[in-house]
């Protein structure tokens, strides 16, 4: 009964931040556009229209061509599943790495908290992003190692999050009566202390989607993320630099795309974080 | 203070023997040696030609052993030969000597970082400044939607833009290069115009991305200081509010902003390989970028372990201003 009155209180909450559910109607409709890509694309991603070379917007192709003659929306529906699924996996790597390293931090504390911690600040010193194009001059640039690389970069905020929480909640009375009842280690750790420490990785996860789609697309766009001809935003967008003078619509609409996902993403996770704790909400992003 | 100074210097070296370890790692633990890439290059490269390769880099002898060669050698800044067609130190590729200090890669890299960064201080400031003071006015409005899409921008998308605006449409500005074919030619004056005219764009790109972040920050941190107690008292012995704002309030309101902006620094040192990449700008970001297409790995060793070196130094020049703006730190307490 507790857990149903707390999650409807969230969804009170959520329901009446108008942004929060715009943010909400944004993904959930990528979802469903990235699901139901073949539905929804005019054509085939990879079908060529030989006579629509580099064809401007129109009622035939509405966002345009490339190079190829290939329809850019639908090129860009499938690019919606490329996008959808790197955040998630990249991101789901990530907060479990995460959970990890700030869970044994936070809870055992002493040398091996000393270690994990300093682990972190050297690895937050590295430049994110020389790290994941390092990695991935060594790897076959497929859509599954820029996935493993990007989550294998990005869980060191979220440990920081998981270990202050668990700082903070590990002393509490009721963890004490627990251990006092003979709960194990791993009982207490995860029945108890990170139920708390849920709701701010939640909310870094949602963000850390968003991160996830620019850190995607940027490495597409340089050509070592996802390869042609899978279609994904940031390869698009490529075209659109190669025929900067001439094609317009292959610059502006596959950014278009991630701007509004990332958008999207962002005003969401704000939005959950607000609903479930109105005071974190002039709280700094990182 | 000193004493400060000397604990953050003696914590930098365990730190610094860490990235070069990770550096180190990444690359040698990845699947494929590091001398594929010159063997792939090369079809009439036969097994025993290989194996001097590897015994000339040392591959041949155990991983930590490697380490300890190469982390003698780089204490020397000395980073080998580079992987690629022309043999040259590596050195000498990011810090040509030969070059004039303007046109070495790492300079170029670093100059654009920093003027990025005073871009973003002189405008991420202010606006973050009043916005909090006209909180929920149709400004403060404007300037955080601005700011809430500003930082959703992929900065390359940005550029993009740009690009297609001012540089194919307008055709205002240069889309590529930090200097024109004719430059040489030109007379003083035309050369100074000619940088800037190059450098509107690129600099544009690298400040926005962060200006969104930080004059968010310094919004909500001023939000809190300025419902403070000792504000309200300033107010009440009659300062004007200028004074209140700019004396009493800005300065406990930046020092979170001081953090932030030492954080930031490997997000723009990583974020320079896109933008040299667009703009083909020819700094560090472009030559990691080239060397990662080539896997040049002692290229990509080198470049790195001195981005995290950047990083820390960054992150102790923030430490440094964290302490002349707040004298609880400078006395020691």
């Amino acid at each position: 009964m507790k857990k149903e009155s707390l999650g409807s209180l969230f969804w009170d909450r959520f329901r009446q931040n108008s942004l929060a559910v715009s943010g909400g109607v944004i993904v959930v409709c990528l979802f469903v556009l990235a699901v139901l890509a073949p539905v929804f694309s005019p054509y085939k991603p990879n079908d060529i229209d030989r006579n629509y070379i580099l064809a401007p917007p129109d009622m035939r192709h509405p966002l345009g061509t490339d190079d190829l003659g290939r329809d850019v929306l639908s090129r860009m529906i499938y690019g919606a599943r490329i996008s959808l699924a790197v955040g998630f996996v990249a991101v789901g790597i990530a907060t479990l790495i995460g959970i990890a390293f700030g869970a044994v931090a936070g809870y055992y504390g002493g040398w091996i908290e000393r270690i994990i911690m300093r682990f972190i600040d050297i690895m937050l010193t590295i430049p994110t992003f020389f790290l994941i194009l390092a990695v991935i001059a060594f790897v076959e640039p497929s859509i599954w190692n820029i996935m493993i690389v990007i989550g294998l970069t990005g869980w060191m905020g979220v440990a920081r999050l998981v270990r202050a929480e668990f700082l903070s909640v590990k002393e509490r009375d009721y963890v004490m009566a627990a251990r006092a009842l003979g709960a194990s280690d791993i009982r207490i750790i995860f029945r108890h202390v990170m139920i708390n420490s849920m709701a701010p990785v939640l909310v870094s996860a949602v963000l850390g989607i968003a991160g996830a789609v620019l850190v995607e697309s940027a490495l597409s766009f340089l050509g070592i993320g996802v390869q042609p001809p899978t279609p994904s935003w940031g390869n698009i967008l490529t075209l659109g630099k190669d025929n900067i003078e001439i094609a317009w619509w292959l610059s502006v609409f596959p950014g278009l795309a991630i701007l509004i996902t990332v958008l999207g993403y962002n005003i969401l996770g704000e939005g959950i974080r607000d609903s479930i704790d109105p005071r974190l909400r002039e709280a700094g992003r990182r | 203070m000193l004493a400060y100074l000397a604990k953050r210097l003696l914590e930098m070296i365990p730190t610094l023997f860490g990235i070069t370890l990770i550096s180190f790692l990444i690359i040698h633990l990845a699947p494929g040696k590091p001398t594929d890439a010159l063997s792939e290059m090369n079809p009439k490269m036969t097994p025993e030609a290989r194996e001097r390769l590897e015994k000339y880099y040392g591959l041949d002898k155990p991983v930590m052993v490697q380490y300890g060669l190469w982390l003698k050698r780089i204490v020397k800044l000395d980073f080998g030969e580079s992987f690629s067609m022309d043999r040259r130190p590596v050195m000498q590729k990011i810090w040509d000597t030969k070059q004039p200090i303007t046109e070495r890669r790492l300079f170029i890299t670093f100059m654009l970082n920093v003027m990025a960064m005073i871009i973003i201080l002189l405008v991420a400031i202010p606006i973050g400044i009043s916005s909090a003071t006209h909180q929920y006015t149709l400004y403060d409005k404007i300037t955080t939607t601005t700011v809430f899409v500003g930082f959703a921008m992929p900065s390359f998308w940005l550029a993009l833009l740009l690009m297609l605006l001012f540089g194919v449409y307008l055709d205002w500005l240069p889309i590529s290069g930090l200097k024109s074919m004719n430059y040489d030619a030109l007379p003083f004056w035309g050369k100074v115009i000619d940088r800037v005219r190059h450098l509107v764009l690129p600099l544009f790109v690298v400040a926005f991305s962060s200006l969104a972040a930080d004059s968010r920050y310094m919004r909500s941190s001023m939000l809190e200081v300025i419902r403070q107690d000792y504000v309200t008292v300033a107010r009440a012995k009659g300062l004007p509010e200028k004074a209140v704002i700019y004396r009493h309030a800005f300065r406990n309101a930046l020092l979170p902003l001081i953090t932030l902006i030492g954080l930031s620094v490997p997000g723009l040192i990583g974020g320079s390989v896109i933008f040299e990449n667009i703009f083909g700008i020819p700094g560090m970001g472009q030559l990691f970028f080239n060397g990662v297409m080539a896997r040049d790995y002692p290229l990509i060793m080198a470049i790195l372990t001195i981005g995290a070196f950047l990083t820390l130094i960054g992150n102790l020049l923030a430490d440094v201003g964290y302490m002349l703006a707040d004298p609880r730190i400078r006395t020691g307490q």
